[in-house]
């Protein structure tokens, strides 16, 4: 049962082949079994999963008041546990909100608990997103199921690890400058990052506001259609979500891509690059050379700036967005303060992992007098010019495609002390959430054992076309049906 | 040495909406603490700002009552810094795109003239809960009620050149803010304070003095007396050798001096930049001009018209339009009465007396404009002299009822029957020939006596211009 997709799965509970009880217990049991392994899970709700199984399978059973059951109602998933949940602890990956309990629901868990989903529990991730390794997480590092010696990525590293290793369907994740393509691509699943704007950020704890999206995780890219569509949509709680209608976005899947033109950056096939990594990325793209896509060369020549941008937006975003966690109101309080300085130092230095810190330092510097307009200024201006390279490429192509990653998964702690070569694992992936772009990482085969993942790029609120694309790669390919050795 | 003072003033106003300024949590005065501060007030993770458009709407008319350009393209941004009352450690603002650019206002100066104050800017802001030092034995209680609440920051540019003309400019703004019905201006409350750069410089330099920044004065008194004092403070500093040094000062009202809070060197960089939550607000012409369309007759438009159409004098004209209330008031009463000058001369004198008597706002009067045009109006119509017009309208403030009633139950409708009036006169004559022979021997003041006599006998309720016609044509047969 537990290698079944999601689209699968809602076939089974229509067919009554099982409820959603027996399904949900059948992966409660799968995750207290292995997830050992992997530290995939911050919280596991197995109670309130159960009370929902139980209501979705009256829905299924007989028309329900809140309406038709559709595609997600009874489908066990998992919540980044960046998502705010009402009387289930949300912590960010952060001892600052170990003890935290919002009173309300993120937008995006509101949406799934109307559509009828079940939430099994709350996913492992980077601290406050901030990493590319899930090794930042105050819950300890999450093991890539491939291989459990190394990591999973970041900073949705418990979504993607869950997810590959069959412990849930389908999961969330947030995607600020690679945080759900990169584990995508590093643990052999399929990743989507919407347009920024697509999906309400509301009672979703802030990395980089500008940045964050929420997306989506999951074996195949009918699953991510059919979670994308409940999940998207505009909300008056949050101001940078696009008031645009959402399509069904499972409707276009099976559209014959022939003749559909792909751009492939040639400054994404640099020296930067894991030559296993490139063959495999250059097979994949052949792949589609035989379902009848054009192949365009094309360039994106600011696209080498995106790093050192990123790395001045959203630290200095997170420097002011963090800033909330004081100690006073809420999270973490240092014992015994003897006056308020002292309150906020040792409640924020006792709260705080390594990484947010750096990040925050770096912010507040790049924000301050005197070097305002030398860094913050600056890289918004760089933003623009990668907008404008994305633009004029879309004018000539329909899709961009590339490699998710430079590398395959590499070891735990390999990379923990070298805070720029962990950040240049984003560096195909950064320049999307610049521009808002709409992002996949798909499951393209091995490269040393390990998977390696396709990037493919849309235009703005064309998530429609990416997914069709990814699909129809998914049926011409077995990538994303395989499931790593232990968790099959 | 000549000495100049130079003064430009900080005004924030909070905006009268029910909701706070991104949230929709009520922004009444004096709740319970913290019961009137939701999820977005408490800056709880992960919730989002999302902006009340009433209080745009409220700025552009700002703006277009001071002449000022609206910024058609405004951007919100973070100030940051850590404070227990500031939540989210930072504030929500407008830093290099206002909403409001520059305009002006004019001011009364006290020789009559009148002088034009440039307004910098004026942007929108949300305002930060409070801290309570008092009750908690050592702690610090904190109250986010008022955070998130609405302010409008009202920047004037250094045109003020004494306490006093502070003072007016102060003054001219808050009957502004109150005339477009954007704020209470309750002083109280704190809904309009205000913060003074104070500077000094030898009278004939262009250059400025440095400055000083005077922090949240809440009443005119206050700007005026701490002005004074620190412009005080200045002269003695320099003319002592010294030096004044760029700092925030707070003003103790108690103590009546100003003393420093930090100095341009503790100063904090509040690391501005862009508030990514909140998408910048674009503004249309059509939008502007909608509002446009709205504004009510601001208080120089009023002015003048009252002068006009009235006939009412500039310093008559001037107290009337100092609040749109008793502006509203006094053309209530003039249009019961139909007399402005008197409507005027008892607004401003005998009810205004009353008002301050009792420390009492105009729409709080127990005579409303309605009474009193009623008791004008019988003035008017010889029912009573306004002699006794006084003594009805002491009645109406005891709530007594209205002039008619009040005229009716104590009997005090004039005498106006020539025919009674001259049977009295007759009476008052023969009764006195002694003062009939002084008065006709020249003594022309014994006039004044035969009207006491009759008043006496009427008890004061004959028509006192019958009287005296009777009077002097009788004494001159």
């Amino acid at each position: 049962m537990h290698s079944k997709t999601i689209a699968q799965l809602a076939q089974g509970l229509k067919d009554k082949a099982f409820s959603s009880e027996e399904l949900t217990r059948s992966y409660l049991d799968r995750i207290e079994k292995l997830d050992p392994q992997l530290n995939s899970f911050i919280t596991v709700s197995a109670e309130h999963a159960l009370a929902q199984a139980k209501e979705a399978d009256k829905r299924l059973a007989s028309g329900d008041p809140r309406g038709d059951a559709n595609a997600l109602t009874g489908i066990p998933l998992a919540q980044k546990d960046i998502f705010c949940t009402s009387g289930i602890k949300t912590t960010c990956g952060s001892k600052m909100l170990d003890n935290f309990i919002a009173p309300y629901d993120a937008t995006v868990i509101d949406k799934f608990n109307n559509a009828g989903a079940v939430m099994l529990g709350k996913t492992n991730m980077d601290e406050f997103a901030m990493g590319s390794s899930n090794e930042t997480s105050f819950y300890g590092a999450v093991k890539n199921p491939w291989d459990t010696d190394k990591v999973p990525g970041g900073s949705s590293g418990g979504s993607a690890a869950a997810v590959a290793a069959r412990l849930i369907p389908g999961a969330t994740g947030t995607d600020t400058g690679g945080s759900i393509r990169q584990p995508a691509a590093l643990c052999g699943i399929t990743g989507l990052k919407p347009t920024y704007g697509r999906v309400s950020r509301y009672g979703m704890i802030a990395f980089a506001s500008s940045l964050d999206q929420a997306g989506t995780l999951t074996q195949t890219a009918e699953d991510s259609a059919i979670m994308l569509g409940a999940m998207s949509g505009f909300d008056l709680r949050d101001s940078t979500s696009v008031d645009k209608e959402v399509p069904d976005y499972t409707a276009n899947l099976n559209d014959d891509i022939k003749g559909i033109k792909i751009g492939v950056p040639k400054e994404f096939f640099d020296e930067g690059l894991d030559a296993e990594v490139a063959r495999t990325i250059e097979a994949a793209i052949d792949e589609y050379k035989k379902l009848g896509a054009e192949i365009v060369e094309i360039s994106l020549p600011n696209s080498g700036l995106s790093v050192p941008a990123y790395y001045v937006v959203a630290p200095a975003e997170c420097s002011s967005n963090l800033s909330r966690f004081d100690g006073v109101r809420f999270g973490h309080r240092c014992d015994d303060p003897k006056d308020l300085e002292d309150l906020y130092k040792r409640s924020r230095g006792e709260g705080f992992g390594a990484e947010v810190k750096r990040r925050i330092m770096v912010g507040a510097y790049a924000l301050s007098a005197g070097y305002y307009d030398a860094y913050y200024l600056k890289a918004q201006k760089i933003r623009r010019l990668i907008s404008d390279d994305f633009k004029q490429a879309f004018e000539k192509v329909d899709v961009i495609m590339g490699p998710t990653s430079p590398n395959v998964a590499f070891n735990v702690g390999e990379k923990s002390d070298d805070p720029i070569s962990m950040y240049l694992s984003d560096i195909y992936t950064i320049a999307v959430n610049l521009a808002g772009l709409p992002g996949m990482s798909i499951p393209a085969g091995f490269a040393n054992n390990m998977p390696v993942g396709l990037q493919i790029i849309g235009n703005y609120f064309d998530e429609a076309r990416l997914l069709n694309v990814a699909h129809q790669f998914q049926l011409a390919t077995d990538w994303h049906q395989q499931a790593p050795g232990g968790f099959k | 040495m000549q000495w100049e003072t130079v003064i430009g003033l900080e005004i924030h106003t909070q905006l009268a909406t029910n909701s706070k300024i991104f949230s929709g949590a009520s922004t009444a005065y004096g709740a319970e603490p913290n019961t009137q501060a939701c999820a977005v007030d408490l800056g709880l993770p992960g919730v989002l700002p999302v902006l009340n458009q009433q209080v745009v709407s409220m700025a552009i008319k700002f703006g277009l009552a001071i002449d000022a350009q609206i910024g058609e393209h405004s951007v919100f941004a973070r100030k940051n810094y850590f404070y227990p009352d500031l939540p989210k450690g930072y504030q929500i603002s407008q830093m290099d795109h206002p909403i409001v650019g520059l305009g002006h206002i004019d001011i009364d100066m006290e020789d009559g003239s009148s002088k034009r104050v440039g307004v910098t800017r004026a942007h929108l802001e949300e305002d930060a809960g409070k801290s309570l030092h008092e009750d908690y034995h050592g702690m610090t209680g904190i109250d986010l009620n008022r955070a998130g609440t609405p302010l409008l920051e009202i920047v004037s540019e250094p045109d003020m050149r004494s306490a006093k003309e502070a003072v007016a400019y102060m003054k001219k703004m808050h009957s502004l803010v109150r005339y477009l019905g954007i704020s209470d201006g309750n002083m109280q409350e704190g809904s309009f304070r205000c913060d003074a750069n104070v500077s000094v410089r030898p009278k004939g330099q262009e250059e400025f003095g440095t400055r000083a920044e005077l922090k949240n004065i809440n009443s005119f008194r206050f700007v005026e007396r701490a002005i004074d004092i620190e412009v005080e403070r200045q002269i003695d500093i320099i003319e002592g050798g010294g030096k004044v040094i760029q700092e925030t000062r707070l003003y103790d009202p108690d103590k009546n001096e100003t003393r420093s809070m930090r100095s341009k060197e503790e100063a904090m960089d509040y690391r501005y930049f862009p508030d990514p939550d909140l998408l910048p607000v674009v503004v249309s012409k059509q939008h502007i001009e909608e509002i446009r369309s709205t504004l009510p007759e601001l208080p120089a438009a009023k002015k003048a018209r009252f002068m006009e159409s009235f006939g009412l004098s500039k310093d008559d004209a001037e107290v009337l339009t100092s609040s749109k209330d008793m502006a509203d008031y006094f053309e209530t009463v003039n249009g019961a009465c139909d007399d402005a000058k008197l409507s005027a001369n008892w607004v401003n004198s005998e009810l205004s007396g009353y008002l301050n008597k009792e420390n009492m706002d105009i729409t709080d009067s127990p005579v409303n404009a309605d009474m009193l045009g009623g008791l004008l109006a019988r003035i008017k119509d010889n029912t009573i002299s306004g002699k006794i017009a006084k003594e009805v309208f002491a009645a109406m403030w005891n709530g007594e009822g209205s002039a008619d009633d009040i005229i009716d139950k104590k009997g005090l409708k004039q005498i106006t029957d020539s025919g009674a009036i001259e049977a009295m006169v007759d009476e008052v004559l023969a009764n006195n020939p002694k003062q009939v022979e002084d008065y006709k021997a020249g003594k022309e003041k014994m006039m004044g006596f035969f009207v006491g006599q009759i008043m006496k006998l009427t008890g004061g309720k004959a028509n006192p211009g019958q009287v005296n016609k009777l009077l002097k044509d009788k004494l001159s047969k």
